[in-house]
């Protein structure tokens, strides 16, 4: 679907984006990681075709990013906008027109989807009028009304309370099912885990990694696991076939070790090693959370 | 293309819907008839006076008793009683004053007046120039000289201008020209700085609502720039077309009424003497170009700054040229609108709406007029074409304090 090849973007000060390369696959949903000031928002442009970068390409179904191309992306930026004094039905409309969209079909689908988010009585309201919510809410329509194949969102989530945050996920979602291709950036972690297939992490102009997030938490794995049991506090003799990590004792003899299992090992020789002893409750693997990797390799950059 | 129209579409019917836009378009004409109907009244009423006036002259020269003319609400009374009976009168009545003339009347400030109000400068003049006469009339007699024989000789001349042309003599107004000129370049003057500041605010409006960056996902920012100053422009046009019928219509109205003054159908029968029809074109022309030229401007200043606040520093040097030629035309250009100065000011591009349409009723050479239209067309081209690199930097810089050498480093980025 969307192709970037070595991106750099320089700024009069700063460089923005430093040989970035992507690739997002047609029906996934691709999560922009990075702190804030990485580039993400540099990249999104670029794709947007609001600024062009230096040097390095874009492709868009195989074919150069160009002007035909803008129609089927939708994009929603992170400073969100909307002119303050027109009404949001007309505005609506408006914007989807500059989307190639006919007045009579984008009337069509607006009802549609006024209907189904609850917003039927604010067609003639000004968005001034409008709590900053709804305003997202419009504005998250406006993106999406012209249905393209790439839905482009710079932090969806920020300035949503919980209850819409969610009723915005399970559209995206939809959409996502329906065959839209979603990109968008974030840096609130546990929004990626449930909805993105693929990340790529950006930080300080580099891309510095990229992939599915199973085999990115896969490739994280490093033999840990948590162990609840019920009995007397082990002790160990440096026999066991793991290493301890961390041990919690709880009430009525409920214990929690944190174990790192040795090399050529396996967690079937953990629990033969531990059944003789005590009453296992749960033996789970502990795999590092986006957020974990995250931070970690941020913090191995600077 | 397509999504420019649009974009004209958006800018116009926004700004046409308004209701201070349809209120403008009645309010504005009723205020210019109505501050017309003021001065015209102003003048007319600025030499009378409003009541009933009675000088009582105290006459101690003996000179002046029984020769003021009595004049509308002005009337003397000539009285033997002392000042100091007269002063009780004049407390009690404030339309009453006293003119005291003693014997030795021509020292200076030896003749007095007096009333309980202060003297109006109007019964002033008039008593004055009542009192030069008498007295003038008084020497003549004095040393013989007949005063009707004077009188018959004194001559009254005013010079009526004709301007030759080869279809034959024309009369010409040159008070109607000075006027058509001065009305021209003021409303000029304010057509470009009106809309200009609404291209303007149009720019920051969208730069600090945030929305700039979803149009701009859709459209160039050139296509967007230029859809902007479009549709402003075509709303002036609107603004001014309503003006003109509007006031055909109401001219039209006024001159058929009966009650309709000689002085209105005057005024029409001088403003035939001017090629209304190749004003009125020249102004739409000028209008439409000059508003090319300095709407682009200001909307690369609207996309340099984060407020309308921030704004006064750029805006200086795009009004100065603007200025400095409407100050100079509507004080010493029409006086001379051939002059070199005039002529210059009219060519170049940024100063020539304003002073072109000054020198129109006054029939420049034809050669003047398409080299002036020539520059200005080169001109907006020009600063449109700098105006859209600044423009599509800055409207996506945000809290960065613009100053110049930033807007240069501006044009000079690639994409």
């Amino acid at each position: 679907m969307l192709s970037i090849r070595n991106i750099v973007k320089q700024y009069a000060g700063h460089r923005a984006l430093s040989d970035v390369s992507l690739e997002v696959k047609s029906g996934q949903v691709f999560g922009l990681l990075g702190p804030n000031g990485a580039g993400k928002t540099s990249l999104i442009r670029i794709i947007n075709q609001i600024t062009a970068p230096d040097s390095g390409e874009v492709f868009f179904d195989g074919e150069k990013l160009n002007q035909s191309h803008i129609n089927r992306i939708g994009y929603l930026p992170e400073e969100r906008g909307l002119y303050k004094k027109m009404e949001i039905g007309e505005q609506m409309i408006y914007l989807a027109r500059l989307k190639g969209l006919s007045r009579d079909e984008a009337v069509r689908r607006l009802k549609i989807w006024f209907e189904r988010l609850g917003m039927e009585t604010w067609w003639k309201k000004k968005i001034e009028e409008l709590s900053k919510g709804m305003q997202q809410k419009a504005q998250f329509v406006a993106t999406v009304l012209h249905e393209p194949d790439l839905i482009i969102l710079d932090e969806p989530f920020s300035g949503f309370d919980p209850v819409n945050a969610e009723i915005i996920k399970d559209e995206i979602l939809a959409l996502n099912k329906k065959g839209a291709t979603i990109l968008f950036s974030t840096h609130r972690m546990e929004s990626v885990e449930e909805l993105c297939d693929s990340i790529a992490l950006i930080h300080k102009s580099h891309k510095i990694l990229d992939g599915t997030v199973k085999s990115i938490r896969n490739s994280y794995r490093n033999a840990t696991y948590l162990v609840e049991y019920n009995g007397t506090a082990l002790t160990f003799d440096g026999k066991q076939p793991f290493e301890v990590v961390e041990a919690k004792e709880g009430s009525d003899n409920d214990n929690t070790i944190k174990i790192k299992i040795a090399e050529n090992s396996t967690s079937n020789d953990v629990l033969q090693y531990l059944l003789p002893k005590v009453h296992i409750n749960m033996l789970q693997e502990v795999i590092p959370s986006m957020n974990e990797i995250f931070i970690e390799q941020v913090n191995l950059i600077r | 293309m397509n999504k420019v129209l649009l974009i004209i579409q958006r800018e116009y019917l926004t700004r046409v819907r308004k209701k201070s836009f349809i209120v403008m378009i009645f309010v504005v004409p009723l205020l210019i008839l109505a501050m017309g109907a003021v001065i015209a009244l102003v003048a007319k009423d600025s030499n009378e006076l409003g009541e009933k006036q009675v000088v009582k002259v105290i006459d101690e020269s003996g000179q002046f008793a029984g020769k003021f003319k009595n004049q509308r609400n002005l009337e003397f009374e000539y009285t033997k009683q002392s000042y100091a009976e007269v002063k009780a009168e004049l407390l009690k009545n404030e339309n009453i004053s006293a003119l005291q003339i003693p014997a030795d009347y021509t020292k200076n400030d030896a003749v007095k007046i007096s009333s309980k109000k202060k003297p109006g400068i109007t019964i002033i003049e008039k008593v004055e120039a009542e009192m030069n006469n008498i007295a003038m009339n008084n020497g003549m007699l004095k040393n013989h000289i007949d005063t009707a024989i004077l009188r018959s000789i004194k001559s009254n001349i005013s010079l009526s201008a004709v301007e030759i042309t080869e279809t034959g003599d024309k009369k010409t107004s040159l008070g109607a020209n000075i006027g058509v000129g001065i009305a021209c370049a003021i409303l000029i003057y304010l057509a470009l700085f009106i809309y200009g500041a609404q291209v303007m605010r149009g720019v920051i409006e969208e730069k600090t609502s945030r929305i700039i960056e979803v149009i701009i996902s859709s459209v160039k920012p050139f296509q967007l720039m230029l859809g902007k100053i479009i549709g402003v422009g075509l709303v002036g046009l609107t603004q001014f077309s309503a003006w003109i019928i509007l006031s055909v219509i109401s001219t039209k109205i006024l001159g058929h009424s009966p009650s309709s003054s000689g002085g209105m159908m005057s005024a029409l029968a001088v403003l035939q003497t001017i090629p209304v029809g190749k004003v009125l074109f020249c102004f739409i022309f000028y209008f439409l170009a000059g508003y090319l030229l300095y709407s682009a401007l200001f909307a690369a200043v609207g996309s340099a700054v984060d407020s309308e606040t921030e704004t006064q520093q750029f805006m200086f040097p795009i009004t100065l040229p603007l200025l400095f030629t409407y100050m100079l035309s509507v004080t010493i250009l029409f006086r001379a609108p051939d002059s070199p100065l005039a002529v210059w000011l009219s060519i170049i591009p940024f100063t020539s709406p304003v002073a072109m349409m000054l020198r129109m009723p006054f029939g420049p050479p034809d050669w003047q007029i398409y080299l002036s239209m020539a520059l200005l067309v080169l001109g907006f081209l020009f600063t449109t074409y700098i105006a859209a690199r600044i423009y599509r930097v800055g409207i996506l810089m945000y809290g960065k304090k613009a100053s110049y050498k930033e807007l240069v480093k501006w044009f000079f980025y690639k994409e």
